[in-house]
């Protein structure tokens, strides 16, 4: 179980995130959606012990300002939103990172397997500044998946933060990496996804976060949070639910007007 | 194929042989280190041979010692006490020069942080300068015993208190900016240079001629109290580099990646300052400044084996050895029987070198 409640977050006077309560289940992908400066990343960060706020947050029952980094290390990892890294590792080298923090260095099977699920097969050997923006975007999210590999350790579950993990991937591989976490999730651990593809969202998450102005403005089931009057009224446009015949629900804009609401 | 290229993805046969599994260069880093340690082995006992001083008669004063050998009590001396304290305290330093580079790198996640060119050796300098002065200062009977620690001591609060300042100021919300961190080093290198040139115009005779050396960097002073005195930061700086190199290949990623990976990142960067400081302290204060060390053997090992620091930092450490040793055999015999001072020599050969790395990867120099 994550819980956080009364989160508030100040980052240069400006009051970021007013008073959020997020409860999130294991063996769902919960999602966060909202327009652009709508607090998501800060929350997320907030939730990592990454941005120092008000309010508690408890992972698995236990408060996570009193953890040690290493302990939540092997409980939980997280894909930032941009990452830069020095020097030139390799592929394999920079998801091995991933493995010294969660499990030890023993498992040396997992980059292997982690790169093969997230569609990056034969990676290890390449460097990775040579890589094309979408592959390193995967790099990151093997080197999370080996971080917490299992997702249920000890009897307790594992859990996956991500910040846009799909921003800059094709529509392959979006489906791919969206698989992978809801695969986590039904086996039993937690995922936390900031979203912009609502579609994306629809089709994969259980629960959805909408964010507005540093508040969550709704949540619950997709059907519930994702509607047309509230969608329309975060991302200030005319969005409408279309229902495809084979695909299902559908979030498009309308027509060539749509900005102008 | 540009050399870089030729050295990173050698031929298929090479890296099938060195290269088990595919983007895993610990063999080829284990390999480097038996050859660095094989290659500093010989060529510090080859320095023992080198000198003003007729060579073959070294081995014979080397053995001496153990009974093995005849030898003059003068071959003795020079070989004992003389070219065998500035092996040592050359390996000490040069291993302590290329680790700090290795470190300060990782901690800036930058290459071209060096302590020599972002002012730490500068505000060491400083330090020891002040110290000198101030052991001249001080009643006869503290300089003794006190005096003699005093140096290295105050060499390592000015490299420690630049390296801080350094990084408070290049450092905003975890994220080290370059351009920064380069500009306010050239700052501080500035204002602690002219602090130094004002503690110098106030110093005596004496003091001057003690602090000549500090311009250059020189082994020439080397005797075995020297020694003693930078032996133990140098050693403890040393012995803790191996359990930073896993917060700093996590720390390659952002200050905030390597929280989320289990490193607790401020007691990282408080050890990893503290190390810095207590070797280049320990360093300039008994050989002055000795440039591009720390520069040129991370990236070079870099370009040979990966920037994994669990292999970067030892292999630095043999390596910084190994040429400091080299540059120190030039400087003893490219104008015998007179000698350069060291940095001279790191200085002349490293500078085109570094500028050579430089224009051989522009587009690759976001290392
Ligand atoms: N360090 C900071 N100092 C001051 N303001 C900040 C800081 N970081 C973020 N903000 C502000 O906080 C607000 C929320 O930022 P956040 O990054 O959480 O947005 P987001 O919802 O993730 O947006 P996006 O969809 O663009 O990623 C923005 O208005 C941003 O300008
Ligand atoms: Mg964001």
């Amino acid at each position: 179980m994550l819980e956080a409640t009364g989160i508030r977050v100040t980052l240069g006077w400006r009051e970021i995130l007013r008073g959020i309560d997020l409860f999130a289940r294991p063996g769902e992908v919960t999602a966060i959606v909202g327009p652009n400066g709508s607090g998501k990343t800060t929350l997320l960060r907030a939730l990592t012990g990454e941005v120092d706020h008000d309010g508690q947050i408890r992972l698995n029952g236990q408060d996570v300002d009193r953890l040690r980094p290493w302990q939540l290390a092997a409980m939980r990892a997280v894909l930032p939103q941009a990452t830069a890294l020095a020097f030139p590792f390799t592929v394999l080298e920079v998801v091995r990172l991933g493995l010294a923090a969660g499990l030890g260095a023993a498992r040396a099977d997992l980059p292997g397997k982690a790169l093969r699920r997230v569609g990056l097969p034969g990676f290890e050997g390449r460097l990775y500044q040579q890589l094309s923006g979408g592959e390193k975007q995967r790099v990151h999210l093997a080197r999370v998946l080996v971080q917490i590999w299992e997702p249920v350790a000890h009897g307790a579950p594992r859990w996956m933060f991500l910040d846009e993990p799909v921003s800059s991937l094709d529509i392959g591989h979006q489906l791919q990496v969206m698989q992978v976490a809801r695969d986590f999730a039904r086996a039993g651990g937690g995922v936390i996804a900031v979203m912009h593809d609502l579609n994306l969202t629809a089709m994969f998450a259980s629960s959805v976060a909408l964010m507005e102005q540093g508040l969550i403005t709704g949540f619950g089931s997709p059907d519930d949070v994702l509607t047309d009057a509230a969608l329309s009224r975060a991302y200030d446009c005319r969005l409408r639910t279309n229902h495809a015949p084979v695909t299902g629900r559908w979030i498009l804009p309308q027509g060539a007007e749509a900005g102008l609401s | 194929m540009s050399l870089l290229e030729q050295v990173r993805q050698p031929r298929r046969r090479g890296r099938a042989a060195v290269e088990a599994i595919a983007g895993d260069r610990t063999d080829r880093a284990r390999l480097l280190t038996a050859a660095l340690c094989a290659a500093l082995v010989l060529v510090a006992l080859a320095s023992l041979g080198w000198g003003a001083a007729d060579d073959t008669r070294a081995l014979p004063a080397l053995l001496s010692r153990f009974g093995l050998a005849e030898a003059e009590l003068r071959d003795r001396v020079i070989v004992w006490g003389v070219r065998m304290p500035r092996m040592v305290l050359g390996v000490l330093v040069g291993a302590a020069l290329a680790v700090t580079g290795a470190v300060m790198q990782g901690l800036f996640r930058n290459p071209l942080a060096d302590p020599g060119l972002v002012g730490v050796s500068a505000g060491a300098g400083l330090g020891a300068v002040s110290g000198i002065v101030l052991a001249g200062a001080l009643p006869a009977l503290l300089t003794g015993w006190l005096g003699l620690w005093l140096v290295p001591a105050a060499a390592f609060a000015g490299g420690w208190t630049s390296t801080l300042l350094l990084y408070a100021i290049a450092t905003r919300q975890g994220r080290t900016s370059v351009a920064t961190m380069l500009l306010a080093g050239i700052a501080l290198a500035a204002l602690t240079g002219a602090l130094t040139g004002i503690i110098v115009y106030r110093a005596t005779d004496q003091q001057l001629r003690d602090l000549t050396f500090w311009g250059m960097g020189s082994l020439a002073g080397a005797n075995w109290s020297r020694v003693m005195l930078a032996a133990p930061l140098i050693l403890a700086a040393l012995a803790a580099a191996p359990f930073l190199a896993r917060a700093l290949n996590a720390l390659a990623l952002g200050e905030a990646a390597a929280a989320h990976l289990g490193v607790p990142v401020q007691r990282m960067k408080t050890i990893a300052i503290l190390t810095v400081a207590a070797a280049v302290g320990a360093s300039v204060s008994v050989t002055g400044g000795i440039g591009f060390i720390g520069i040129v053997v991370p990236h070079l090992l870099r370009l040979m084996q990966g920037p994994d620091h669990r292999y970067l930092l030892p292999n630095a450490a043999l390596l910084g050895a190994l040429l400091l040793l080299l540059a120190d055999g030039i400087a003893r015999t490219v104008i015998a029987p007179a000698e350069l001072p060291i940095g001279i020599v790191t200085a002349t050969l490293g500078g085109p070198f570094f500028m050579w790395i430089l224009l051989r990867n522009r587009a690759v120099m976001d290392l």
